[in-house]
């Protein structure tokens, strides 16, 4: 198992490659991928029984992306799991590409279309109660956005999940507090998330979303048995990267060539600061 | 309390149907629950998802006998539909059935996303469809299903007009990898006349003429028939299209008997925009030719008060209705 050093390593170039290609291709949902970056380096490296040689394996675990508009560092990450080669993301929304710019099954790793948000947890709530009928030991997760939870049917999934003891189910909110018209809070608040999980009879922890430990024991057995686990994530949006950090204007903005060398002056800094071992 | 629901026919109809050997059958509805009983029987992987609909599903033996088959998600059609196609994507073979007007309305984002374009292949299972709930009004009529569902790519529409019709359409729903929505009506419907062995994609050629054609589906061929079966009596001749796939349809066989058809009239329990008689239309139209046209269905306005037999009858779904429209058609 790759460590947390080189784990660290991994997200610095995943932020740099998820650049990279919205810059290539001139769009982008910029600050939830860098969001979400660490919780996809820990689910993929780390938890995820899921590999382009088992993906067709019905014992495999499932990752559905809720948030599917936060695809560039998705596919950059599945590229870095031997899905595809890298370089074929140079297609990513150009005319006649199978790279569109929301999650779709044609893409080798991807498990559902998504993009439309409110559909991930229902679709994972499905195929966890699948799981359970059928006695296999696969789990299923799920990233929400959270500006997306103002989407009521994930509040019914929510619900189902309860009801059907979905342990082996798991949400994981990226909470970076904003949206596209601004901070959550203002916009439809969901505060307070973890108390409204909570409630609707789910096992929920609230961690650091940038922290490997705090993704690696939050995320590698489901909290409690007979309750699908929540995990509130709370990140930054537009991480790793100074002037997009919390910064609302980044949700699909694109680097200009300036603020591009910047971001990757930036990432590669942190990239050799890190320690030679890793 | 309710008032006693008049008949879908009157004495004549009833008398006409009799005249062409048809017999009673049952409601769709029963059809397809017993129909997918019968086949998760023998299929574990064969699943009913709810959204406390499993009564007007019919599908209460269903849960009894096989409690282990049938998912129930509460009133919730958004979630039923993205639960069913969560499991369809794990191997389940899913029947999500929900009364038509939630289901198509509700849940269109759904169906769109989550079963069509990922290519779920569910089966949806609109029921009590049209305007089977009567005078429970417009909440609970869906008159704008086929025209929101044939909009979306990847998905087949099949109105069953009888109980042949209705257990093929759910056993070929089965077996098809694909996803389908299957519309039924809660009303007894006659049984029509028997013709070659289904196929799902092909319309059946239920009366053959060489004046006119009507095309009709689910629950409103049988008053296209008899009204075919009167107009004989007056020597005018006509083919009854029963067309239960909306979606492919089947434009080499309505093509080549409109084409020798002075008239066409089409004929849905559905608003009359962008039903099965805009199929038609425009399948004719594009093939440049021209019989006289009629769309019979629902108008654009609030549907009157009224049960479904009430209601077919305001618009002219009936024996005497449909004969006298195709009789002002055909005028010179
Ligand atoms: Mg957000």
């Amino acid at each position: 198992m790759l460590s947390d050093q080189q784990l660290a390593r991994k997200s610095l170039e995943y932020r740099r490659d998820t650049l990279r290609w919205i810059k290539h291709s001139g769009a982008g949902h910029t600050g939830g991928s860098l969001s979400c970056t660490d919780i996809l380096n820990v689910l993929y490296n780390r938890i995820l029984r899921v590999s382009p040689q088992s993906f067709s394996s019905p014992t495999r675990d499932r990752y559905i992306q809720s948030k599917g508009h936060s695809v560039e560092s998705l596919f950059v990450v599945l590229a870095d799991q031997g899905f595809y080669q890298q370089e074929e993301l140079a297609s990513l929304c150009r005319y006649e590409s199978h790279f569109v710019g929301h999650p779709t099954k044609k893409i080798p790793g991807v498990e559902q279309n998504t993009g439309a948000l409110g559909h991930g947890l229902p679709i994972s709530a499905g195929i966890a109660i699948g799981g359970k009928l059928d006695n296999a030991d696969f789990r299923v997760f799920t990233l929400l956005g959270d500006g997306e939870l103002a989407e009521g049917s994930n509040w019914e999934a929510a619900m189902a999940a309860a009801h059907y003891k979905l342990d082996n189910l798991t949400a994981i909110v990226d909470c970076n507090t904003l949206q596209i018209t601004g901070h959550t809070a203002n916009v439809m608040n969901n505060e307070p998330l973890a108390e409204k999980f909570q409630a609707f009879g789910w096992a929920v922890r609230s961690i650091d979303g940038h922290d490997i430990r705090e993704l690696t024991a939050a995320l590698s057995t489901p909290l409690e048995t007979g309750k699908p686990s929540a995990i509130i994530a709370r990140t930054v949006k537009g991480k790793g990267v100074s002037f997009m950090e919390n910064v609302g204007k980044w949700h699909h903005g694109v680097p200009s060539d300036e603020e591009y060398a910047q971001a990757l002056s930036e990432l590669n800094s942190a990239l050799k600061a890190l320690p030679e071992t890793c | 309390m309710s008032a006693p629901a008049p008949s879908l026919f009157t004495e004549a109809a009833i008398k006409t149907a009799e005249g062409l050997g048809l017999t009673k059958g049952r409601a769709n509805l029963e059809v397809f629950a017993d129909t997918l009983l019968t086949l998760a029987t023998s299929d574990k992987n064969v699943l009913a998802v709810t959204s406390d609909s499993r009564g007007s599903g019919k599908l209460v033996p269903f849960g009894q006998a096989l409690p282990e088959q049938i998912v129930e998600v509460g009133i919730a059609e958004q979630n039923l539909v993205g639960i069913a196609a969560g499991l369809s994507s794990v191997g389940k073979n899913v029947f999500a059935v929900s009364p038509a007007c939630f289901l198509a309305a509700r849940a269109l984002e759904q169906i769109k996303n989550d079963v069509a374009y990922s290519d779920n292949p569910v089966t949806l299972v609109g029921i009590s469809a049209g305007v089977s709930y009567g005078a429970l009004g417009t909440t609970h009529h869906s008159l704008h299903d086929f025209a929101a569902l044939r909009a979306i790519n990847n998905l087949r529409i099949i109105a069953p007009a009888d109980n042949f019709e209705a257990r093929e359409a759910v056993l070929a729903a089965a077996n098809l990898q694909e996803p389908v929505y299957l519309r039924f009506g809660k009303a007894a419907l006659y049984n029509l006349p028997a013709t070659d062995r289904f196929h799902v994609d092909k319309v059946r050629v239920l009366r053959q003429g060489k004046d006119a054609t009507f095309i009709a589906n689910g629950e409103t061929v049988i008053h296209a028939l008899l009204a075919a079966a009167l107009l004989e009596q007056r020597g005018i001749t006509c083919n009854v299209i029963s067309a239960p796939s909306i979606k492919p349809l089947d434009g080499e066989t309505v093509l080549s008997l409109a084409a020798d058809s002075k008239a066409v009239i089409t004929v849905e329990e559905h608003m009359v925009n962008g039903g099965l008689g805009e199929a038609c239309a425009a399948l004719i139209a594009q093939a440049a030719i021209n019989p006289k046209f009629k769309i019979m269905g629902i108008p654009d306005e609030y549907t009157v008060t009224g049960s479904q037999a009430d209601i077919f009858r305001h618009y002219g779904i009936s024996m005497e209705g449909l004969s006298e429209t195709m009789l002002g058609l055909l005028e010179p």
